[in-house]
């Protein structure tokens, strides 16, 4: 598998850490519910078997950390963009 | 039929002519009290010993496949009850005395043979901890000896006692532990089931399910057709998320894939279960002489089915460091199975978490050991609508009290586990 980093280019998955799903949004602390929100963030996943948004760094190049989408049955990646324009984007 | 040495001879005789198929390839009824969704190991052992033990025989165990086409025919056929915590330890005691009875208990050979699992240790901190764990075995009424260089030696003289990096210093022994055939054990819990009067359905996948008013679960729509029943229970570990999908759960598990290789058969080498202390890599010998091993999973999620080649290089490495001869055989075959990773690393054994539904799942890359306790524990837990003693710690709310399972204490990061 290869991921295409945008500053790096196409470059061979064992280059990155893995660290999961990039859809969770952690909660606030100061509200009512902080402990079952918590809860969810920490434990509960969608795990779904197709599309999959994820965060992986490129550890072993530039560093920087990247916002993946890969589905989960073929490996397929159809979207790499950094973290920081995804969250501007968003 | 009963399996017998006269029963042997007499079909050997008589052209077999008078075996027939160890169970029923069923149809599905319309309504049954209890329907087990998932006809693997876990399922097949649940059905039986909700039969057996409890009396509940209008049961129907539900597969997408055929019997034992999932993780129960991916896995690398070792049991045995080495953990550390009180959680788990009595637990995975308890399936090991199982499985010593098993074959008496199913009249049937899953050929069980407790030919021992010794953990390497590399350096003195690791000693210590094994020593713990050994101890810890010892309370929980397992058994545990702790080796010295030599004693490994005698059992496995070819290991590089002497590599610059990790020197082998001794190992801790389970001696009961060991290895089953695996299509044999599904095969057993299924006829078990059968002769009791479980209906097993294949190629019945599950693709929803009924609900009534209040939210409990009342049957599965499945490409059989539709099935009522009092009780749904899901032992379909590996794709617990994509069933819980289906009633709007969510559930602490994320799916990766697990590989395993086997090298070409050889004339008998390894004495037992010999697991690297230093990297993760494991390695048995079947009885067809092939050697079995595996290491880590693939560190990313995935439903694949499949393994990527920089695991399997790093599985190779691993075996090559503890093990050099490794590198004069062929490897013969490889695949992956689909492991729920749950947050803390331990399984999900528990009522609900809608009414009507039990959950089995979660078993991480470590159920085929679980098997008989597994399906005794959760038969329980259906049967009388509370946590079996023995599978108490594994309640799903335990991600929301903080009382983790965390045999290995990476936190909710499953790839880690």
């Amino acid at each position: 598998m290869q991921i295409a980093c945008p500053y790096c280019g196409a470059r061979d998955a064992q280059e990155f850490a893995y660290l999961g799903d990039a859809t969770l949004q952690r909660p606030d602390t100061s509200a009512a519910d902080a402990q079952n929100a918590f809860h969810d963030y920490v434990y509960l996943r969608d795990n779904p078997a197709g599309a999959h948004q994820e965060f992986w760094i490129h550890s072993a190049g530039c560093r920087r950390w990247l916002r993946v989408s890969r589905h989960m049955t073929t490996h397929k990646i159809t979207a790499t963009q950094f973290v920081c324009d995804a969250e501007v984007a968003s | 039929m009963r399996y017998s040495l006269l029963n042997v001879i007499v079909n050997g005789l008589t052209g077999n002519r008078y075996t027939g198929p160890a169970w029923r390839d069923a149809s599905p009824k319309p309504q049954y009290d209890v329907v087990i969704v998932g006809g693997g190991g876990h399922g097949l052992a649940t059905a039986y010993y909700l039969a057996k033990e409890h009396g509940i025989r209008n049961v129907a165990v539900v597969e997408k496949g055929w019997i034992g086409s999932g993780n129960a025919g991916r896995n690398t056929t070792i049991f045995r009850s080495n953990y550390l915590l009180p959680g788990n330890e009595p637990f995975y005691e308890w399936s090991m005395k199982l499985w010593e009875g098993l074959e008496q208990e199913l009249n049937y050979n899953v050929m069980v043979s407790q030919r021992g699992i010794v953990n390497l240790i590399h350096s003195d901190a690791q000693r210590d901890a094994y020593v713990r764990r050994g101890n810890a075995m010892r309370l929980a009424g397992a058994d545990s000896e702790l080796l010295d260089r030599a004693q490994v030696r005698a059992l496995a003289p070819y290991l590089d006692f002497d590599n610059a990096r990790f020197p082998i210093k001794g190992g801790l022994l389970q001696a009961r532990a060991g290895t089953a055939r695996h299509d044999a054990v599904v095969w057993g819990y299924a006829r078990g089931a059968d002769q009791l009067g479980v209906d097993i359905v294949q190629n019945c996948e599950v693709t929803g399910f009924l609900r009534d008013a209040s939210g409990a679960v009342t049957g599965v729509e499945t490409a059989r057709g539709t099935i009522r029943a009092k009780k749904v229970a899901l032992a379909v570990a590996g794709s617990s998320s994509r069933l819980a999908e289906k009633l709007d759960l969510r559930l602490p598990i994320e799916s990766f894939v697990m590989q395993a290789f086997v090298s070409e058969a050889i004339k008998p080498l390894a004495p037992g279960v010999l697991t690297f202390g230093a990297g993760h890599f494991y390695i048995s010998q079947s009885d067809k002489g092939g050697l079995v091993f595996g290491g880590d999973l693939d560190g990313y999620n995935s439903y694949a089915q499949r393994g990527n080649l920089p695991v399997i290089e790093d599985v190779m490495e691993g075996g090559m460091a503890v093990m050099p001869l490794l590198g004069r055989l062929r490897l013969l075959r490889q695949w992956a199975g689909l492991c729920d990773m749950s947050m803390d690393g331990s399984p999900i054994i528990d009522i609900g978490p809608l009414p009507n539904l039990y959950l089995n799942a979660a078993w991480n890359y470590g159920g085929f050991k679980a098997t008989p306790a597994s399906g005794w524990c959760f038969a329980h837990t259906i049967a009388r609508d509370e946590a079996h003693p023995l599978s108490a710690a594994y309640r799903i709310d335990r991600f929301r009290t903080g009382h983790l399972i965390d045999e290995k204490g990476v936190g909710a990061q499953p790839n880690l586990h």
